[in-house]
């Protein structure tokens, strides 16, 4: 274990550990205008949390609070004290972005290094990361975790298939760090080049960045012949390393001594009956730079507070098994349907009628949005067609930040709906829990 | 001078050719000619019928998207260089093929040229200046009735 005292404090120690947090992140807070509205306008403060259940006393935040207090209203330090700036992953359209002092980074790195040693990492190990470097947290996360280890790290960045597979078969990694759709695409790709995949030097993979399921885990290690380790996290609390999988591999053990996670029913925003499914709403108890409170992750998975084979005392999650609003994560990038309608709306014509399938007919996320032709943008000529098409590509790729086959279909072949349409149909089945 | 074409959108999947084709059909309107340009994923035929309003009328009512064009007929002897040599004086007057098709006559000995132009007025000039003949609508139904 990374750090044996942490992870196997006993539970009612790291409670009096994680209310003696909570409190001082209640202070740490209300330093900023934001949570300090709010505080003021419920009557409370530090005093107020006697208990852990009192957290339920505490606002929530979303996605919006921080895209309307962007880019740095959530900030509890003044700017000179930040060391690092992350953005939410990939969409283009509404950027959120996440900082973080010296002492962050250097948490997360440990939060990290406690999950790659959990699924094996050693100091004498190589873990190639194939993650993308960026505003994207994967990459920097998974890096610096990897060096807090003393393992060493090919920084190869994400893409460049062929490339990733030649670096493996000369520097001999043992570990892969990427998400595990792109796993799939290195043992296919190494297939191709006329290799055997169970001949590459990877023993174990971390995989994390998209929802994936039981059965993506044994195709990924059949085909690769590793083991491979599910962890999770999202920028909006610190990254990767929220929790992450033992060799027990059933849930992620959740580094409660720096996470407080709840997990309400979505509509009522009461606790969830214990093992039932919910949305994760997490408090990060020791971020400085922006202290998170009560963060709806809209992320849906099941709590498991039984003792675990490895001897960690911490919760565990399960896999994430949806999310309560609408947002598809596509080949790792955040994209919400009324992405799609805004860069619809922006070529005349184009809408109502459109639906955006989501497939996984490889080992890569496929997007077609399918819009019904309309005399308004239909023409004899097959240049202004293409032209049409390429536009909508183009408009979508500004918005949403993915490429997107664009499907021209008959008038009225979209199936029309009464009430709410349906504009997504996910044919990847990302769904088990 | 000018002719009318429709053109209808179809999804490029077996049977969506069938359905209009039968849909005119079935009332009764023939064919002169057409051309289908198609990508992987959807097609466009282009139509030339005698009753090009009847026929738009029961496509758009069965559901189709069509689209009315004017295109320019021109008829050249049907021998080999026929073609080649009023697409020269097209090329001389610079003037752009956006696309083109042809049939040719059962009697004589004639091949009629189908051209779509951005500019039909300023085609029908060039090519009447050079001494090609243009057919109008009613003189190409007599040649195919």
């Amino acid at each position: 274990m990374w750090d044996r005292a942490a992870e196997t404090q006993p539970r009612a120690e790291r409670e009096a550990l994680q209310l003696e947090r909570l409190r001082a992140q209640v202070a740490r807070a209300a330093r900023v205008p934001f949570y300090r509205d709010l505080f003021t306008h419920r009557g409370i403060g530090p005093h107020s949390i006697r208990s852990l259940a009192d957290i339920r006393r505490l606002p929530f935040t979303t996605k919006d609070d921080m895209r309307r207090q962007h880019p740095f209203g959530l900030l509890a330090v003044p700017r000179r004290e930040l060391a690092r700036i992350h953005g939410s992953s990939g969409t283009t359209g509404k950027p959120t972005f996440v900082g973080y002092t010296a002492q962050d980074l250097a948490t997360w790195s440990d939060l990290c290094a406690r999950f790659l040693v959990a699924g094996g990492l050693r100091p004498e190990h190589t873990a190639q990361v194939a993650f993308g470097y960026g505003l994207f947290t994967g990459g920097f996360g998974l890096h610096y975790g990897i060096e807090k280890v003393g393992a060493a790290v090919i920084p190869v960045a994400a893409g460049n298939t062929r490339r990733q597979i030649e670096i493996m078969r000369d520097l001999d990694p043992e570990v892969l760090i990427c998400t595990p759709s792109y796993a799939l695409t290195i043992a296919d790709t190494a297939r191709e080049m006329g290799m055997d995949p169970h001949a590459l030097p990877i023993r174990f993979g971390h995989f994390g960045g998209e929802p994936w399921t039981e059965d993506m885990r044994r195709e990924i290690e059949d085909q690769l012949d590793i083991q491979a380790f599910n962890n999770y996290g999202l920028s909006e609390v610190i990254g990767p390393g929220v929790s992450g999988e033992c060799p027990a591999r059933s849930g992620m053990h959740i580094q409660e001594d720096h996470f407080l996670v709840e997990c309400l029913d979505p509509e009522t925003l009461e606790p969830v009956p214990e093992g039932e499914p919910g949305e994760l709403v997490i408090t990060a108890l020791t971020r400085e730079a922006m202290p998170m409170i009560r963060y709806r992750t809209r992320d849906i998975a099941r709590l498991d507070r039984s003792p675990c084979t490895c001897g960690r005392t911490t919760m565990r999650m399960s896999r994430i098994a949806g999310r309560t609003d609408d947002m598809l994560i596509i080949r790792g990038v955040n994209v919400f349907p009324s992405q799609i309608e805004e860069a619809l709306l922006r070529v005349e014509g184009t809408t109502p009628h459109y639906l955006i399938e989501v497939s996984r007919p490889g080992t890569l996320d496929e997007v077609h949005v399918k819009v019904e032709i309309h005399p308004e943008i239909f023409s004899d000529r097959m240049d202004r067609m293409q032209a049409l098409c390429d536009r909508i590509g183009r408009e979508i790729h500004t918005v949403a930040g993915i490429r997107a086959h664009v499907d021209l279909v008959e008038p009225r072949s979209i199936e029309r709906f009464v009430g709410k349409a349906k504009r997504v149909l996910d044919k990847r089945g990302l769904t088990d829990c | 001078m000018k002719l009318q074409q429709l053109s209808l959108f179809l999804e490029n999947r077996p049977g969506r050719l069938e359905a209009p084709l039968a849909a005119i059909a079935a009332e009764g309107i023939n064919i002169l000619t057409l051309s289908l340009a198609d990508t992987a994923q959807f097609g466009i035929l282009r139509l030339i019928v005698r009753d090009w309003e009847k026929a738009k009328r029961i496509l758009e009512q069965a559901g189709w998207v069509v689209n009315l064009t004017e295109v320019v007929a021109v008829d050249v002897l049907d021998r080999p260089g026929g073609l080649a040599g009023a697409l020269r004086i097209l090329e001389d007057a610079n003037l752009n093929v956006e696309y083109m098709y042809a049939f040719s006559l059962r009697r004589d000995d004639k091949a009629i040229l189908i051209f779509r132009f951005e500019d039909p007025d300023r085609a029908i000039q060039v090519l009447l200046d050079q001494g090609l003949h243009v057919v109008d609508g009613d003189e190409l139904m007599t040649f195919v009735s």
